[in-house]
């Protein structure tokens, strides 16, 4: 199924557009990151962390930042990309795209692209509200910035493969209430996993979360329970194995045409 | 020979469970017709519009429009490809302006306002251009949907039940709309349950019905094949026979003999003729009647017809 070039305009069409409905709910999706960071900082941050000295290095509430930036990323780039695909599905609008001349790239790009965009927005403003609550240091921007790209393409991804499977508005909380979420929390968001003891530590590396996290930790503070390499390529095959998922969707037509 | 725009071979559908909606169809379309589509509830009009479009995966048969194969270069070919689908389905929180231009770019064209402008002004839809779309009224939703289509200026249009839900007088503004559409060049297909929607607009008419196209044929040609006169005299007194005299006409009586059935034409006047020529040889003879009742059969009554044979 291909013929004919790339549809540049097309893609364009689809990324602006759902940006601009991203935009339609804007004080949600400003407004709900930075009370949810406020909070975290305040009940961990303050109260808690208040009481423990240091992990590896830096003050416990520098430590939570990229934990936070992560637990949101990974909520938010799922949560965007799936809704943008699912409501066309379910009030039918989804005809115009199927029956434009746009393929599975144009789609993806269109749709990663822009719940990836929306997820750097709010990476951004979670980083500026966690200065009102601590000091903290990225001490590799560059490969930060690099990071939270990655990870919000991968997760967009996923939610896009979340949203072309739910047949519900169930199936579509579902997936990131009892996986995700769980997996992040135990995912050492808010701990190192070196704090836990064998068996533990080691059952925790079975959790793929865990390398995302501190990989996003070690271009924060520069240390990290895992090597930086391990976690990038999990990052990179994760993102890969989405792809290829929406790519066999794609040629099927599974769950988009009858 | 006119230039065939989409040309149907073979085409069947079979849904998951098992489901036969289209059954080995085959249609041509020619170049800047206006193609009726007709058949009942679930007859597979909806499936042969999705499947020209990609929304529906054909079983098997074979798709060309504009000559090239929809399964290889679908990229190209529905880029000229609209359609207006059944449903009211869109972005219903979207400005109707933004809407239309976001149909624009999806298609792969360059934004222009003027063009937009034009579209949305020909289904007068210019004042509501800032209105969410779910803020309009059905018919007004329609023309959105309508208007979304237009706006890559395609050369082929589907319309799936395009005056479904629409007012009498909507209707009317809307086949004018049809109309200015093939006289730009456009070529239409659209499906309808409105007979007289077929009758006054289309050139050409399909039946379609379980999957299966019973009758493709231009409508003039089909009105004048069935398009006949009935003219039904009821006698004053019962007519023992039919008089040599009228022995012409194709004349058959009722089993009591007291009405007098006339039934032929050509759809061409010819039945309105002889009927009123029947009519005087009917005084003339000293037969009376009390009452006379005629009809045109129209294309409904060749549908029925159709459909009654099915069954
Ligand atoms: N997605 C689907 N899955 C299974 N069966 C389907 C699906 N879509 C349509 N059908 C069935 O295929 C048949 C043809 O449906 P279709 O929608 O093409 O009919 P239609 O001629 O458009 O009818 P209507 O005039 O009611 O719009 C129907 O029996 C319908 O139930
Ligand atoms: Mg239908």
């Amino acid at each position: 199924m291909s013929g004919g070039l790339f549809n540049a305009r097309g893609t364009w069409a689809i990324f602006h557009h759902e940006l601009m409905r991203a935009f339609r709910t804007w004080i949600g999706s400003i407004f709900s990151p930075v009370l949810t960071t406020s909070l975290y900082f305040i009940v961990f941050g303050a109260a808690i962390g208040s009481r423990i000295s240091e992990v590896n290095g830096v003050s416990y509430g520098a430590f939570i930042v990229p934990g936070l930036l992560m637990l949101t990323l990974l909520s938010e780039s799922t949560s965007n990309a799936s809704f943008g695909i699912y409501m066309p599905r379910f009030t039918g609008a989804i005809y115009e795209l199927l029956s434009a001349p746009v393929g599975f790239v144009e789609t993806l790009l269109g749709f990663v692209g822009a719940a990836a965009v929306k997820s750097l927005i709010i990476a951004a403003i979670i980083l500026l509200t966690a200065t009102l609550f601590v000091d903290y240091q990225i001490a590799h921007p560059v490969y930060a910035l690099g990071f939270i790209l990655l990870i919000s393409a991968a997760f967009s991804l996923f939610g896009f493969i979340l949203g072309i499977w739910a047949d519900g508005f169930e199936r579509l909380q579902i997936v990131p209430v009892l996986f995700l979420t769980p997996l992040t929390f135990l995912g050492g968001t808010f701990y190192s996993i070196d704090m836990l003891g064998e068996p533990w530590r080691t059952v925790a590396l079975i959790n793929p979360i865990v390398y995302l996290v501190n990989g996003l930790r070690w271009t924060f503070t520069g240390s990290s329970d895992v090597g930086i390499w391990i976690s990038l390529s999990m990052t990179l095959g994760f993102l890969a194995v989405c792809v290829a998922v929406i790519a066999v969707v794609y040629k099927t037509g599974w769950r988009l045409r009858d | 020979m006119t230039e065939t725009i989409l040309d149907i071979r073979g085409l069947t559908k079979t849904y998951k469970g098992g489901l036969k909606a289209l059954d080995n169809v085959d249609l041509q379309i020619r170049k800047g017709e206006i193609f009726a589509l007709l058949g009942p509830n679930g007859a597979g009009k909806t499936t042969l519009i999705g499947s020209v479009c990609g929304l529906v995966r054909p079983s098997g048969g074979t798709i060309q429009a504009f000559g090239l194969d929809l399964m290889k270069n679908w990229r190209e070919a529905r880029a000229r490809i609209g359609l207006v689908p059944q449903e009211l389905a869109t972005d219903m929180f979207e400005k109707v302006h933004n809407s239309v231009q976001y149909s624009r770019g999806l298609f792969g064209l360059p934004s222009s306002p003027e063009r937009i402008e034009e579209v949305l002004r020909s289904l007068s839809l210019w004042d509501k251009r800032d209105s969410a779309i779910r803020a309009l009224s059905g018919g007004m939703k329609r023309r959105v949907l309508i208007a979304k289509a237009l706006a890559h200026d395609p050369d082929l249009l589907f319309l799936d039940e395009p005056t479904a839900g629409v007012d009498v007088e909507l209707r009317r503004d809307m086949w004018r709309q049809i109309d200015g559409l093939r006289d730009r060049g456009t070529t239409i297909i659209l499906t309808t349950h409105y007979i007289d929607e077929a009758e006054e607009m289309a050139d050409r008419v399909g039946v379609i019905e379980k999957g299966r196209i019973l009758l493709v044929e231009d409508k003039t040609k089909l009105m004048a094949r069935m398009g006949r006169m009935e003219a039904v005299f009821t006698l004053a007194e019962p007519l023992p026979e039919i008089p040599s005299i009228l022995s012409d006409f194709p004349l058959h009586q009722s089993e009591d003999k007291t009405r007098l059935v006339y039934r032929g034409g050509d759809g061409t006047g010819q039945g309105k003729r002889e009927v009123a020529e029947l009519t005087k040889l009917l005084v003339g003879q000293g037969i009376d009647f009390t009452a006379l009742d005629s009809h045109e059969s129209s294309l409904e009554d060749i549908f029925v017809d159709l459909m009654e044979k099915q069954e």
